[in-house]
């Protein structure tokens, strides 16, 4: 087995490990200011690309990932499906076949604009673009800083909280949806944890 | 048959059905009508794969107009549609409109031989301005 290989399917475990385990949590961020479905929309939708896991490892990067967003597009059953699917897409879409760490950054600022225009948002907007905006910033500034860049998602996930939601059904809350985390940042957060949890060998 | 198709894609099965019934009894069978509703394993959502198949099944030659209901509903959609075959890019369209009342104002519209763009917009201005 390759160690890209490896590497793929130690991520894409983490992954789907880490939404699996905070799947009941994601779904009470939901309920607090959605339609409670985040959590387990999200499981079923790794749970569907785990099952293709198999196949998908074997592919070179942008396969790969092209494959994970098309699982997660077709299998989630929310607005999150379209959202975490053009994410993955456009990374596949954007990076190169043998990717390193200096290509990161610049795929994920692409996917960042994707992710926009698929949710007509943009950051500020208490969605997971307040989490992956600051991520894609730390990566450009240093994209081996793996123990910052989950520091930042962790922390820029927590500044929803304060947020007043412009985009999506917590939008129609208005004042109320403020003092709640946004769970689409909450699970962008752990999955940024995940894979650097895996680049670094943590199991 | 080429009068513009009608897609209602809705959260739930039941009001999607239901918005599809009450425009068939406006226009009968004179409009191609589809409707889906529930996420892939049958609770509230929405999904992809199905919408695909609802506008697969109300395809026109002048194309299949959208009714949908909350966020979810439009993304999917819209996601939808960008996977259609490049043969049918630009003529399914999702409408800013009330679900039930832009699917049968839409499909009022589009029985009487109305193109695509004048089906979207007599639908779209139900919207609240």
């Amino acid at each position: 087995m390759s160690s890209e290989k490896e590497l793929r399917l130690a991520m894409l475990t983490a992954v789907a490990q880490t939404i699996s385990r905070h799947a009941e949590e994601l779904t009470q961020l939901d309920q607090a200011i959605g339609d409670g479905d985040h959590g387990i929309n999200m499981k079923r939708g790794f749970d569907a690309v785990m099952a293709d896991s198999a196949g998908l490892v074997e592919k070179p990067w942008p396969e790969f990932l092209k494959g994970v967003g098309m699982t997660l597009v077709m299998k989630v059953g929310g607005a999150s499906g379209p959202l975490f699917g053009t994410l993955f897409m456009t990374l596949g879409k954007e990076l190169p076949g043998n990717p390193c760490a200096g290509d990161v950054a610049g795929a994920l600022e692409a996917a960042i604009q994707a992710v926009q225009a698929r949710g007509k948002s943009e950051a500020g907007q208490k969605t997971m673009l307040d989490v992956l905006v600051p991520v894609a910033a730390q990566l450009r500034k240093d994209a081996l800083a793996l123990t910052d860049l989950v520091t930042v998602a962790a922390a820029a996930a927590e500044a929803t909280g304060p947020m007043k939601a412009i985009r999506g059904r917590a939008s129609f809350l208005g004042d109320r949806s403020i003092g709640h985390v946004d769970p689409g940042a909450r699970s962008s957060a752990l999955m940024v944890a995940a894979v650097v949890g895996a680049v670094k060998g943590e199991s | 048959m080429s009068s513009v198709g009608i897609v209602i894609v809705s959260h739930s099965p039941k009001v999607a059905e239901g918005a599809a019934d009450m425009v068939r009894q406006m226009v009968g069978d004179e409009v191609k009508v589809a409707w889906c509703g529930g996420d892939p394993t049958g609770g509230l959502g929405t999904s992809v794969e199905k919408i695909m198949q609802a506008i697969d099944s109300a395809w026109s030659a002048g194309g299949v107009a959208i009714l949908v209901d909350l966020g979810g509903a439009e993304t999917n959609s819209e996601m939808a549609i960008e996977m259609l075959p490049p043969e049918r890019q630009g003529r399914a369209v999702v409408c800013n409109a009330p679900i039930v009342e832009g699917a049968v104002i839409a499909a009022t519209e589009a029985a009487g031989g109305s193109p695509l763009e004048v089906v979207k917009r007599t639908a779209e201005e139900l919207s609240p301005q």
